[in-house]
């Protein structure tokens, strides 16, 4: 301020500097930036979706704001951040998803090279990201016997059982 | 014998014009009645369900045409995962059901046009609508096709010379929908941005196609209306 004072071509220029702007601003070029914004924020989340299936526990829902009508700036920006927030929140969930399948992964290698080590251990399909109903169980080889000798191996299931069961009994 | 249908390309207003530039509806007359779908068409729908699989109906939201409606979706404040898209609904209906049950010629007609295309189509009454179709917003204290359910302001919807017809992707408003007795029927589609001109002919062209190609007469009561 002293140094505005000191030089009064400053102080005269200072004080001419608009605090508004003389025009209104543009709203509708701000709402389609938005849009644009939304239109790759919605392929980003789609992209992720993709990537993400089968794995389940995500929620992809960010609430709608009673549409179709033409949204507000407002509107549109609430969407956009619920959107970046959905976004970020389900690749992070996804991020720590596969790293805990990755230990899974690992796991089954294990198990199956030293079951004795991993005595009725399960790891399902779900819990390396895979669909179906494939298990890897380590269980004692001959029951009773194997826990006692220690003989132990990894049974790997089948699959999924029939939806209508195996039907009745001839 | 199967009719060219001349495609009209309907009025937009300004305002809604100014927000979404690409936005257009396009609309056919159909001289057909709905009713029991013939032999055709349902082994039309049972090969359209054969080429459904689980991959395609998850990877769906990714191809450019359902991902341009979704787009669309979220930017008039629709949750497209609350309230699906057309096509995301069809490929949701093929996994529950297992197939594409046959319901009438015209739900049959718009479904296989919206799995070939993946636009979204809707059916009015051509004889109850007054004047061409278009899209506006809807205005304070406007109610559904004049006397139905009272509209929210500046709400997207299809309408005619006269008054609002429809919502957008919503509910058509009463006694416009397509009756067992309509013999005129005018299908329109929504055209959104990313979705290409050639795309939304075809569906028109698709849906004249099964609705001409047998319009069974003497069927059973069907129709779309509410």
């Amino acid at each position: 301020m002293a140094v505005i004072e000191q030089r009064p071509d400053l102080a005269v220029s200072a004080r001419r500097v608009p605090i508004r702007p003389p025009v209104a601003p543009d709203e509708a070029a701000a709402r389609r930036t938005l849009r644009e914004q939304v239109a790759k924020l919605e392929s980003e989340l789609g992209a992720l979706f993709c990537t993400a299936f089968p794995r389940t526990g995500f929620d992809w829902q960010v609430p709608s704001r009673g549409g179709p009508r033409v949204l507000s700036l407002v509107e549109l920006e609430e969407l956009r951040d619920q959107l970046a927030d959905r976004l970020e929140h389900n690749r992070r969930v996804l991020g720590d998803r596969t790293y805990v399948e990755e230990l899974n992964r690992r796991r089954i290698e294990e198990m199956v090279l030293e079951p004795e080590r991993h005595k009725w251990m399960v790891i399902r399909n779900e819990d390396i990201g895979e669909p179906g109903c494939k298990s890897w169980h380590v269980r004692p080889r001959f029951g009773l016997l194997g826990m006692l000798l220690n003989w132990w191996r990894v049974r790997i299931s089948s699959g999924c059982p029939l939806a209508g069961g195996r039907g009745r009994r001839p | 014998m199967i009719e060219t249908p001349e495609i009209e390309e309907g009025w937009v207003a300004h305002d809604l014009a100014a927000e979404f530039p690409e936005l257009r509806i396009l609309h056919t007359a159909v001289e057909a009645r709905s009713g029991r779908s013939p032999e055709a068409v349902r082994r039309r729908l049972r090969n359209l369900a054969d080429r459904y699989t689980g991959g395609k109906a998850v990877t769906l939201r990714q191809q450019p045409v359902p991902w341009a409606y979704r787009v669309f979706f979220r930017q008039v404040g629709i949750d497209p995962d609350e309230r699906r898209t057309p096509p995301e609904e069809i490929a949701l209906e093929r996994m529950r059901a297992g197939g594409f049950p046959s319901r009438n010629l015209l739900d049959d007609a718009i479904l296989i046009a919206t799995v070939e295309t993946s636009v979204p189509l809707v059916a009015f009454d051509d004889e109850k609508l007054e004047g061409p179709l278009g899209l506006r917003l809807s205005e304070p204290g406007e109610r559904l096709g004049g006397d139905g359910r009272p509209l929210s302001s500046r709400q997207v919807v299809i309408a005619d010379a006269e008054r609002s017809v429809g919502v957008l992707f919503a509910d058509l408003a009463e006694g416009r929908g397509v009756h067992p007795r309509t013999r005129r029927i005018r299908i329109a589609s929504i055209q959104v941005k990313g979705v290409p001109d050639v795309s939304v002919e075809e569906a028109l062209w698709i849906i004249a196609e099964v609705l001409q190609g047998d319009a069974g007469e003497g069927a059973a009561p069907a129709g779309n209306a509410p």
